[in-house]
């Protein structure tokens, strides 16, 4: 098991470095550079000034070298575009916003998408699975943006029971937990019925009936562990989903989160700032996998991580 | 002897989208205490569908067991009881085993907690008590290191290991019926055989009286005292095991025993083979279901279901052949030799 752990460890590291030299090279290969977006008509001099400060004068594969050595010692570096702040505060300040919303979001999505779920296959072509399915249609098929304009449009103008944008109240959470946890609910909801029904069918179900159980006691022992069991393969994939849903709802909403700065960094052109921010995100995602895979082995008892090879 | 189990007259009906599936057509048999009932037939008779049916495990409203069946145990109508009772009924009263012990076992519950689990359910024991007792049906299914078994996974056993568990948690309870369905055809010819032997013992042992639902007529020759020859949803002849195998009188047993392979020194003979297939169950079949494929078969034969004609106290047959009018035929056994 610990060979294991850090044998994985030994490939997060491999793939941290490689999403880091990707982004690192594509960032460069982006038109213009951090002067462009702020201010024009620089006198030349200063110009030079600036880029010799951030070294952007070096050539393209020596910044590569002085950015991995920094990074191996931990060092982000420093804000291009706001001079002064170093990308590891911003992270650590912005961060705590986004996973609030984000687990908020993820756990509600969790909670409804699974009893949703649950509600659907009990419910077989019957309303409430009617409804479940067209509720988790709408959420597939929906993108978050244009649901957050709907519901913006709805609540905020012409309700006027929500505030279209900020952040700082309870209130300011409503509309932008809604529009992330939908696609979460949608996923779920689906997933969970049809790996109930799945379940539902199987051979052990009828055994479980044949030993006089009722058939509440078959769904909470029987059948809830087994059909739970494959939702954990998708939860990585919905922890991403929520994140790059965030890009987009933080900017829409100014919610002033991680995604916010990262989409602000990428338009300015701000390097440090967005290395800083994706290798965040990729080490979070890639830190998550490694945590279900774990979360898999104690859950399902014929997943057994063995140590040999 | 005491009836534990009669069953009269059982239809059983499946809604599909072609249209109403009659598997069981009247099937009516019962059961004394101790004794072992074997159905037999080839796949699709309903010989699953009748011994689901006496467990009531088959859900409505794809599935439909007609207003007039009964299934009597000690007297109770099964079909007529309420959800409580028939909780308790099942696996206490009568208990079941499947076909196939890798899938029939819950893969992520410990063999242990899956026997213990029908005996905190009907005995009204303690958890410790439960293990006591799991442990003693664990060694009464003859599972080395019963102790260590308890806590194992089913993906931790072998295939003949998952059916003795499944034949535990059956028989934890002490049922007087066990219904096992196909308990060796998953299962490979030694461990079937062990198998066999296994519920031969516990059968004497504990006096359980069996259903034992089989395509293999050698596994019923050893081990049943009475058969029934399923066909089509209807029971075409009954009797001991020795009429069955010494006098049958419906070419269809006949065709089924032809069909055994022999272990000849010297047998260059081409293994029989009954042409054609079953009726479609969703036809109304009112003549004799296995008329198509009868090699005897008369014009009445396509005309009118026959009587069940009464040869002893426990050998009948249903078919034209036992009319008084009847041509004499050649019978399986002189043709045989």
């Amino acid at each position: 098991m610990a060979k294991y752990i850090l044998k994985r460890v030994a490939y997060m590291l491999l793939t941290l470095f490689l999403a880091a030299t990707v982004t690192f090279f594509m960032m460069r290969s982006i038109p213009g550079d951090p002067l462009a977006s702020m201010a024009r008509k620089l006198p030349d001099q200063t110009k030079a000034n600036f880029y010799a400060k951030y070294g952007l004068d070096k050539p393209l594969f020596e910044q590569y070298t002085i950015y991995m050595k920094g990074l191996i010692r931990g060092d982000l570096g420093e804000s291009i575009v706001y001079p002064g702040r170093p990308v590891a505060q911003t992270i650590l300040e912005t961060s705590p916003i986004s996973g609030l919303t984000g687990g908020i979001a993820l756990t509600i999505g969790l909670v409804l998408g699974i009893g949703l779920g649950i509600i659907s296959a009990l419910y077989k072509n019957k309303l409430p699975d009617y409804i479940v399915t067209f509720i988790a249609i709408l959420g597939i098929t929906i993108p978050v943006f244009v649901m957050a304009s709907l519901l913006q449009y709805l609540f905020s103008v012409k309700l006027g029971w929500l505030p279209t944008s900020g952040w700082g109240e309870p209130k300011h959470l409503v509309i932008p937990v809604i529009c992330l946890t939908f696609g979460t609910i949608a996923t779920y909801a689906r997933y969970i019925k049809s790996s109930m029904l799945d379940v539902l069918n199987q051979d052990y179900i009828m055994t479980a009936r044949a030993k006089g159980l009722s058939e509440s006691q078959i769904i909470s022992r029987h059948v809830m562990r087994n059909s739970l069991l494959p939702a954990i393969t998708i939860l990585a994939g919905r922890i991403v989903g929520i994140f790059t849903g965030a890009f987009v709802i933080e900017k829409m909403f100014s919610i002033p989160g991680i995604g916010f700065y990262y989409i602000s960094s990428i338009n300015s052109n701000d390097y440090s700032m967005t290395m800083g921010t994706t290798i965040f995100y990729a080490a979070l995602f890639i830190v998550m996998q490694l945590v279900v895979d774990l979360v898999y082995t104690l859950v399902d008892p014929r997943i057994r991580l063995s140590d040999n090879k | 002897m005491e009836k534990i189990l009669e069953v009269k007259d059982l239809r059983v009906s499946f809604n599909t989208y072609a249209g109403e599936v009659k598997a069981v057509r009247g099937v009516s048999f019962d059961l004394a205490k101790g004794e072992t009932l074997a159905f037999v037939g080839e796949s699709g008779c309903g010989k699953s569908v009748t011994a689901k049916s006496i467990m009531r495990l088959l859900q409505p409203p794809f599935v439909d067991i007609k207003e007039t069946s009964q299934v009597l145990f000690n007297g109770e109508d099964v079909l007529k009881m309420d959800k409580k009772r028939l909780r308790n009924y099942r696996g206490n009263d009568v208990s079941m085993i499947f076909q196939d012990p890798m899938t029939s076992l819950n893969p992520t519950m410990t063999c242990g907690k899956q026997i213990m689990e029908s005996l905190i359910l009907h005995k009204n024991i303690s958890k410790a008590e439960a293990r006591e007792e799991a442990i003693k049906t664990l060694k009464l299914v003859k599972i080395p290191d019963a102790e260590k078994r308890m806590d194992e996974y089913p993906h931790q056993l072998s295939g003949g290991m998952r059916q003795r568990i499944m034949i535990a948690i059956a028989l934890a309870c002490s049922p007087s019926v066990l219904i096992a369905d196909e308990p060796t055809t998953a299962l490979d010819v030694t461990i079937q055989a062990q198998i066999i032997d296994l519920l031969r013992e516990l059968r004497d042992e504990l006096n359980t009286a069996i259903i034992l639902v089989t395509h293999d007529l050698g596994v019923v020759a050893n081990f049943a005292d009475r058969i029934q020859v399923m066909y089509a949803g209807q029971v075409l002849e009954r009797g001991t095991v020795d009429e069955i195998f010494y006098e049958a009188k419906h070419p269809y047993t006949w065709a089924l025993l032809s069909s055994v392979p022999k272990l000849a020194k010297y047998n260059k003979q081409e293994l029989y083979t009954l042409k054609g297939t079953p009726p479609d169950l969703i036809l109304p079949l009112e003549h004799c279901p296995f008329a198509a494929r009868c090699e005897f078969c008369m014009p009445i034969c396509k005309e009118r279901m026959p009587e069940e004609t009464v040869l002893s106290d426990t050998h009948k047959v249903s078919c034209w052949l036992q009319h008084p009018n009847a041509p004499k035929v050649k019978s399986f056994y002189e043709r045989e030799v």
